[in-house]
């Protein structure tokens, strides 16, 4: 059987996240190809609604990545604001049965191509430990039930 | 013009709804000029036979949800018969409270229906079964479905008017709209375009707040906007039309008008928490005291219809 591979959806903020994992590429850091990267104006801009609807459409974890705390964000503090949400959201998730750790908030500034490869890196692990995306499996199942 | 045809049916809902169209009184009589009601379980001697044999509708009103097979069955011949068919408050809306048990399966839930609430008696487990032999013959119970569902999941709907029950003001525009005969667009809700905050006359400040808090926890000022007191309220993620009837009477907004022009009511309301509690430390969990149970906090009327909608247990086999 081959093995596990997660499939994770990235919301990258453009001023640092997404011009990290640029600079990745252009230093030729490498990360595995398991990840899907949306560039979006902020973390502050990542409506709740997107992450559940990239878990339920079957996504195995969602890497949100945005400006170092406390000052690094374009918008003064959408970086900080997505913090709450990921918080609440994470509490979301364990009553669903979901475990929160599918969902990562990174800080990694437009220079860190290093850490954004290191941190892809650790969460393809992380997943790759976790399994599957439970609400993958019993919607499976639920169909057939229904 | 000759009288509007409506049936009235209560599916998987506590019969508030029922009661809140008696709550129009004496405009009722006004409104009955203009239609005949020809089909009320809960006010009528009616038999679904009755509802069978019965030739076309002009319009009919379904409050509750599909919880079991009978629901699912009724609704579906309603649609087969109504020109227009309407949703009526927040079960057949949004599936509403008892959509809170999609959380777990069917077996947990009749698990802890009949053999865990502290006040069930039940040392047999007996359960409900579909079949009963009685002396006259057997009787078949409709069966549970997996999950609770809103209107929407079985049968196009064409007018909502959510609320628990949906507000008197909203009842008789939907009575002006159904008799006038509007032909309105596709998913027309009775209802605000706006959030219930917008028809909220509370002070705000855009204080930011370092917890969410139980209600219990804090004196209530009468005055100030809940969520700047640290106060749960779904004002900022509801649909109004209600007047914000709730916090004028000094509690907070649970959430019953429905999502409003999102996906998902409760990941609306994350996106506001977000805003308004302090940015300056990580939110520790304990700061979180209102979400200990974040879907029945923040999910109360609508779990049902919102994007994940249930536990991963549900369909796996059970816990
Ligand atoms: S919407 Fe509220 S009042 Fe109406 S049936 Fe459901 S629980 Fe009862
Ligand atoms: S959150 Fe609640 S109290 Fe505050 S403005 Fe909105 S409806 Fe009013």
């Amino acid at each position: 059987m081959s093995e596990f591979e997660p499939n994770i959806v990235c919301f990258a903020c453009n001023w640092c996240t997404y011009a990290g994992a640029d600079m990745a590429g252009t230093s030729k850091f490498q990360y595995p190809p398991n990840l899907k990267i949306v560039r979006v104006m902020c973390t502050g801009r990542v409506n709740p609604e997107f992450v559940l609807e990239a878990l339920k459409k079957g996504a195995d974890g969602v890497f949100i990545g945005g400006c170092h705390p406390p000052s690094d964000c374009h918008y003064v503090n959408g970086n900080l604001k997505a913090r709450n949400r990921v918080q609440i959201l994470k509490l979301l998730l364990t009553q669903l049965g979901v475990e929160p750790e599918r969902l990562r908030l990174e800080w990694i500034s437009a220079s860190e191509g290093e850490e954004f490869s290191r941190k892809v890196r650790e969460f393809v692990e992380e997943l790759k430990r976790l399994g599957p995306n439970p609400l993958k499996e019993s919607s499976t199942e639920l169909s057939e039930l229904e | 013009m000759s009288k509007l045809k409506v049936a009235v049916y209560w599916a998987a809902g506590c019969g508030g709804c029922d009661v809140g169209l008696l709550d129009v009184n004496e405009a009722l009589l006004e409104v009955l000029k203009d239609i005949d009601i020809v089909f009320w379980p809960v006010a009528m001697d009616v038999k679904y036979k009755d509802l069978e044999s019965l030739p076309n509708l002009d319009v009919a009103i379904v409050n509750g949800s599909i919880r079991n097979e009978e629901n699912e069955h009724i609704v579906k011949l309603l649609r087969s018969k109504a020109r227009t068919l309407v949703a009526f408050g927040s079960c057949a809306c949004e599936g509403g409270t008892q959509g809170l048990a999609n959380l777990g399966s069917k077996q947990d839930m009749l698990k802890t229906v009949y053999e865990e609430t502290p006040t069930t008696g039940n040392p047999q487990a007996v359960k409900p079964s579909r079949v009963f032999k009685a002396p006259e013959g057997e009787l078949y119970l409709p069966d549970i479905l997996e999950l609770n569902k809103p209107i929407e999941s079985v049968a196009k709907v064409d007018y909502y008017v959510s609320g628990c029950p949906p507000p008197v003001k909203l009842i008789l525009r939907l009575f002006q709209i159904l008799t006038a005969g509007n032909a309105q667009g596709p998913k027309f809700y009775i209802g605000s375009d706006k959030s219930v905050c917008d028809e909220c006359r509370r002070e705000r400040v855009s204080k930011t707040v370092q917890s969410m808090n139980r209600l219990y926890r804090r004196a209530l000022d009468p005055e100030k906007c809940f969520l700047e007191q640290g106060l749960l309220c779904m004002g900022p993620a509801t649909r109004g039309g209600c007047g914000a009837k709730c916090v004028e009477a000094n509690v907070p907004c649970g959430g019953c008008g429905g999502r409003l022009n999102v996906s998902d009511q409760g990941a609306r309301m994350i996106g506001a928490l977000g805003s308004i509690l302090t940015t300056d430390e990580p939110i520790s969990i304990g700061a979180l005291e209102a979400l200990k149970d974040p879907v029945g906090a923040l999910y109360k009327y609508c779990f049902s219809s919102s994007l994940i909608g249930r536990g991963v247990r549900v369909g796996g086999g059970g816990r």
